[in-house]
């Protein structure tokens, strides 16, 4: 089999080798329930403490203040569900154009359920619209809820000072925090952040079990009823391998991020030139200064993104699309149209995502194999040869 | 990750006939860059009116590159007659099969086809027929309700795969379903009833069907039937062979017989077994 080079990081991540071996016991011997009385299952409420106070640690919060939950989407949907339910009177919501699927199709639901969701436009290079996030904050407005770094472009809102202006209003400040958390520092003590969601298998933790930052003081309201665990806030049997699985991560998640912000980046940043010095017309979608170090989203015109995918697929090369022929829907990313990236290149753009297992020759790899894909496409598409007839 | 074909996948990593022909006797353009793909064939004829050579052009993904290499390959060889009745369906076919949500690909084959034999015969160009209906890819209710009927389609997401409507912004998905419905009322028409049979014509159907249709079958199984009598709509038989003492002989009778002779003679039938 060739060899795998894995740049799609932003998807999912391998499992840290320590993170395997921190859950292993806990799928065999250590099988029990901590909910027991016995001390065999009992006992094992020490790990799952012992994991909160790492996840705590990692995000600058206490304890207390975090809730596991089975990954991203239940974290998004948990806190937005209690942010609206605790403020009944309130029938507002503010979120992005930008947000991942699990924010965006949630608040189309509750759009559809009779409430007013104001929808803050990005400018091109996927900055927040900061005049009409402001103006958008109402007496009605129950929660805002607006992602820490995109997931395509890697583009960074700062979530911290936006939540600033909702906590002197009272209003919930929730952030999508899965794509950020191992990849940037994250202090939530002194901010407004009142809710924060993460995913375990976004920074080398296993898939199935994220968790969700919940402000000391922040109404709450379950999703889940039933049993008590959670302190009651999150009903049924603790995934325990899990949790422990995440604890480890990050507990790990200092050191990568050291290695994120210096060698990664530098991969990231190597990548990208060679990339654009190498293949004429292409452009990097989304502002190259305020992002996440690992990620790049690079767009390809006249060509389209998933006949660029599977060519790399045959090299071995991971990477992913923001192209609508990838989706299941037909139209480009609604990221990148809501930059303005026009069609040309919209539908040819490619999400290249490192991570600290990301070595330089794999880098190199990409950067000497890529520029040939893309002339071998461009020959077939008639657009290419329409535009350089133009130039002449 | 899509399922691709072994086909699909050598057509899009190796596509055949690549290019443009400078002096080409037919050209048909189709897509759009907003659209997210676009073909343009060209074809040259050889003395006797057959397709001497074809080629492509294509920006799209896998299976739009694959499906035009298909295309070109297929038009090699055909007079102009034969080429025409090539449908999405063939192209697919050739390529073993196409995922369902990437039909839209090898209808974009057919349409760049059509439009380069009209270009040849120089007829004009016609604006497609009837009202739009997605506005995000310019679908019109006809096309959409001509391949509900065609290709069967029961899902918005079956409209989506094969024309690309409602694969947007999603406004028209309550128009897609009505087409949906229009035509699925119309697919179960009551039933029309058959001419009346004399006793005489229905004797004489009944002996034909057996005949022809039903003792080939069970002989198949080493079994065997007999007409004893028809007694208005009963018809009695008795079975030979294996069929008498297998256990599934009145399965066989109820279920094959009688449903054969229903449908070939007349639906009132009722069929008996008589011991001999």
């Amino acid at each position: 089999m060739k060899p795998i080079v894995y740049l799609d990081n932003n998807a999912t991540t391998r499992v840290a080798p320590a993170v395997i071996q921190a859950m292993l016991p806990h799928f065999s011997e250590r099988y029990g329930n901590p909910s027991s009385m016995h001390s065999f299952g009992g006992n094992l409420i020490l790990d799952v403490r012992a994991a909160r106070a790492r996840v705590a640690e990692l995000l600058g919060a206490q304890p207390e203040e975090i809730l596991f939950t089975s990954g991203g989407t239940e974290s998004d949907y948990t806190a937005i569900h209690a942010a609206v339910s605790s403020n009944p009177d309130k029938r507002h919501l503010v979120t992005s154009r930008v947000e991942h699927p699990a924010i965006k199709n949630l608040f189309e639901q509750y759009a559809r359920h009779g409430y007013r969701v104001t929808v803050v436009p990005v400018d091109q290079d996927g900055h927040l619209d900061l005049d009409a996030f402001h103006r958008s904050l109402t007496e009605d407005t129950a929660v805002v809820s607006l992602m820490w770094a995109n997931n395509e472009t890697g583009v960074l809102f700062p979530v911290a000072e936006l939540s600033q202006a909702t906590r002197e209003r009272g209003i919930v400040f929730h952030t999508d925090a899965v794509q950020a958390v191992g990849k940037v520092p994250i202090r939530l003590d002194g901010t407004g952040i009142d809710l924060l969601s993460l995913s375990g298998h976004k920074l080398h933790g296993p898939k199935g079990i994220g968790a969700l930052y919940v402000r000391k003081g922040t109404k709450f309201k379950p999703l889940f009823v039933g049993g008590h665990q959670e302190s009651g806030r999150r009903a049924g049997t603790e995934n325990v391998p899990g949790i422990v699985g995440l604890g480890q991560a990050c507990a790990q998640a200092p050191a990568h991020l050291a290695d994120m912000q210096d060698r990664v980046r530098g991969l990231r940043d190597r990548l990208e030139a060679e990339v654009l010095r190498r293949v004429p017309n292409c452009l990097v979608n989304g502002d190259r200064q305020a992002r996440l170090p690992n990620t790049t989203s690079i767009a390809f015109e006249y060509v389209e993104g998933e006949a660029i995918l599977l060519m790399m697929n045959e090299l071995g090369i991971c990477a992913s699309s923001g192209s609508a022929c990838t989706s299941g829907s037909l139209e480009p990313s609604h990221v990148l149209r809501a930059m303005g990236v026009p069609f040309t290149a919209a539908h040819g753009s490619i999400r290249f995502s490192l991570s600290t297992f990301t070595t330089a020759a794999e880098v190199d790899f990409v950067v000497e194999e890529l520029p040939a894909i893309i002339v071998r496409l461009r020959e077939m598409s008639p657009f290419w040869h329409q535009a350089q007839a133009a130039r002449g | 990750m899509w399922e691709y074909t072994e086909k699909v996948k050598d057509h899009f990593l190796h596509p055949r006939n690549v290019g443009v022909i400078e002096d080409a006797d037919g050209v048909g353009e189709v897509g759009s860059l907003a659209c997210g793909d676009a073909l343009t064939l060209y074809f040259k004829l050889d003395g006797q009116g057959r397709i001497a050579e074809a080629r492509f052009q294509t920006f799209g993904c896998a299976s739009a590159i694959a499906s035009s290499s298909a295309l070109t390959e297929m038009l090699k060889g055909k007079t102009l007659e034969e080429a025409a009745r090539i449908t999405n369906d063939d192209i697919a076919a050739f390529l073993g099969e196409l995922p369902k949500e990437k039909m839209h690909c090898s209808v974009m084959g057919q349409e760049a086809l059509h439009k380069a034999i009209a270009h040849y015969r120089g007829e004009a160009e016609t604006p497609p027929e009837g009202k739009i209906v997605c506005e995000c890819f310019g679908v019109t209710d006809r096309a959409i309700e001509a391949s509900v009927r065609e290709h069967h389609l029961t899902e918005i997401a079956d409209i989506t795969g094969y024309l690309k409507a409602g694969g947007g912004c999603g406004k028209c998905h309550g128009e897609l379903q009505r087409i949906i419905d229009m035509v699925r009322g119309e697919a179960a028409p009551p039933l029309p009833r058959p001419p009346r049979l004399t006793n005489i014509q229905k004797i004489k159907l009944i002996e034909e069907t057996l005949e022809r249709e039903i003792k080939p079958a069970l002989k198949q199984d080493g079994g065997d039937i007999q007409l004893v009598d028809v007694d208005g709509n009963r018809v009695l038989v008795n079975l030979r062979g294996t069929c008498a003492s297998c256990s599934a002989a009145e399965v066989t009778l109820k279920h094959y017989v009688e449903a054969k002779l229903r449908e070939l003679v007349t639906p009132e039938l009722v069929v008996e077994e008589v011991r001999p």
